[in-house]
């Protein structure tokens, strides 16, 4: 083969590695006996997927499943609409991260919010609410937590400071959920085409490769866990295929500059302090039991959630009728099948969950859609 | 784009629980609660995630990153480098 991981460090993003990979993939995928279908769970992973065009460099019988990994995307819209109704709130700054800000709910996204005069605030990282605590004494700093396994003991650290340092105006509104319960969730439909997944970057750093042995064990779907780059999908795409021809199941780690089976144990000591795992329910999929991950009672009083229990709407609110992200993130059809892509639905004007955020497989669509490798 | 650019820990305060690290010129703080304590040193390679550092890598792993992340950054200009550099360990979205 020639192509060995230190050759991967030399250039994550070379145009001919990535050739050379896209033919040692053609050669072995030519020896299948059936299609596969590998889904990539992150939505960092569908981002390096499109934008490189690797779907376009691999043979027709690899195909692509994009997965529920993005946290906006997943976020039902009767928690956007939490946010928004706490933004209104009295003397209160909501601060969060990302997308988030974009993404409609029922009476329009934070950012429209914002326009109407709510103090709404983004940020990079959640020790940020620290400082906006500080300076704004009078004002109640409610964070909108979102994120997976990777962004959960971030939170936690931001509650952990707070009640070191005794701050009083610093509450969380927390949204975290978890990998292995979505997987799970989704293999165990029958409908579900998925025959191998692609696992996270980040998640695994934290979570370590562990938290995905169960699959090949347990489901029959092997699992090779990711880096970021385009070098590191194609890598880790040609070791999946390699697994098949060669009658192997198993959960093997591409990302092995960053990743460890046991991950980082202080990171997971934090976030167990805090959090314990509640049910959620995805946009696009659905409720999935303890798939979320919510403060532990203890810590009520931070929870903004109990806070202002009065004021937030309870009632569930529905996936539009035409969006068919379901089908999508089970494999069952992909983006351009839906009837509104790309005209009532897109980035500006998202419908579902998968046009909201550009990690998203409708918006990775509508924005990379036909692009070949340059 | 999560880039995951290796940074360089240049600085440790233990008051703060907090190091300064280097991404590629670009200085700034990250906490370090997720760390045990005393296991990051001045001169470690770390990955970070919105404001953190989440672990510890080779420095060989990370020299040679670094290499590669160079020549893409070099053909950016002075604001689009800082942009992509203090936004690099992030998933857009805090994510996965
Ligand atoms: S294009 Fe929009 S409405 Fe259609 S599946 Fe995607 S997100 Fe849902």
């Amino acid at each position: 083969m020639g192509l060995e991981l230190k050759n991967l460090y030399d250039d994550f993003r070379d145009a001919d590695t990535i050739k050379a990979y896209a033919k040692i993939i053609a050669v072995d995928a030519s020896k299948l006996s059936h299609p596969i279908n590998i889904m990539e769970v992150c939505g960092g992973h569908t981002h390096t997927i499109m934008k490189y065009g690797i779907l376009q460099l691999l043979p027709k019988n690899i195909k692509f499943v994009h997965g529920p990994g993005c946290p906006v995307c997943i976020m039902p819209k009767e928690r956007i609409d939490h946010a928004y109704v706490l933004s209104q709130q009295p003397n209160v700054i909501l601060v969060t991260l990302g997308d988030m800000i974009k993404v409609p709910g029922s009476n329009g996204s934070l950012q429209d919010a914002r326009a109407k005069g709510a103090d709404v605030r983004f940020v990079y990282s959640p020790l940020d609410c620290l400082k906006i605590a500080q300076e704004n004494p009078d004002k109640t700093v409610i964070f909108f937590a979102i994120g997976f396994e990777t962004t959960t003991p971030m939170t936690a650290a931001l509650l952990d400071t707070v009640i070191r340092q005794e701050v009083k105006n610093i509450l969380l509104h927390v949204n975290h959920v978890t990998v292995p319960e979505p997987m799970r969730a989704l293999i165990s439909d029958e409908a579900c085409i998925i025959d191998a997944f692609l696992g996270p970057s980040h998640v695994s750093v934290i979570s370590g490769s562990k938290i995905y042995e169960e699959f090949p064990r347990d489901w029959g779907k092997p699992v090779v866990v990711s880096g970021f780059e385009p070098v590191d999908v194609m890598h880790s795409i040609s070791m999946i295929v390699k697994q098949f021809i060669e009658n192997r199941c198993e959960l093997e780690v591409e990302y092995k500059r960053a990743v460890t089976r046991e991950g980082n144990l202080k990171a997971q000591a934090m976030m167990d302090k805090y959090f314990h795992k509640v049910d959620f329910r995805w946009r696009g999929l659905g409720d999935i039991p303890q798939s979320g991950m919510g403060l532990r009672s203890e810590y009520d009083r931070y929870n903004a959630e109990k806070i202002y229990d009065a004021v937030l709407p309870k009632e569930e609110i529905n996936d539009h009728k035409l969006c068919i992200c379901g089908d999508i993130l089970k494999g069952k059809a992909s983006p351009p099948q839906c009837s509104i892509f790309g005209t009532a639905c897109k980035p500006t004007t998202p419908v579902g969950s998968c046009m909201v955020s550009s990690e998203g497989a409708c918006s990775a669509y509508y924005k990379y859609g036909n692009l070949p490798l340059s | 784009m999560c880039l995951s650019i290796p940074s360089k820990v240049v600085k440790i305060d233990p008051e703060t629980n907090t190091a300064t690290v280097d991404t590629m010129g670009v200085q700034r703080s990250a906490g370090l609660d997720l760390m045990e304590e005393g296991s990051v040193q001045i001169g470690d390679y770390v990955l970070l995630h919105i404001g953190f550092i989440m672990n510890k890598i080779d420095e060989e792993d990370a020299l040679e990153s670094l290499r590669v992340y160079k020549e893409i950054l070099d053909v950016m200009d002075e604001q689009e480098r800082r942009a992509a550099i203090e936004e690099s360990e992030n998933c857009p979205n805090g994510g996965v």
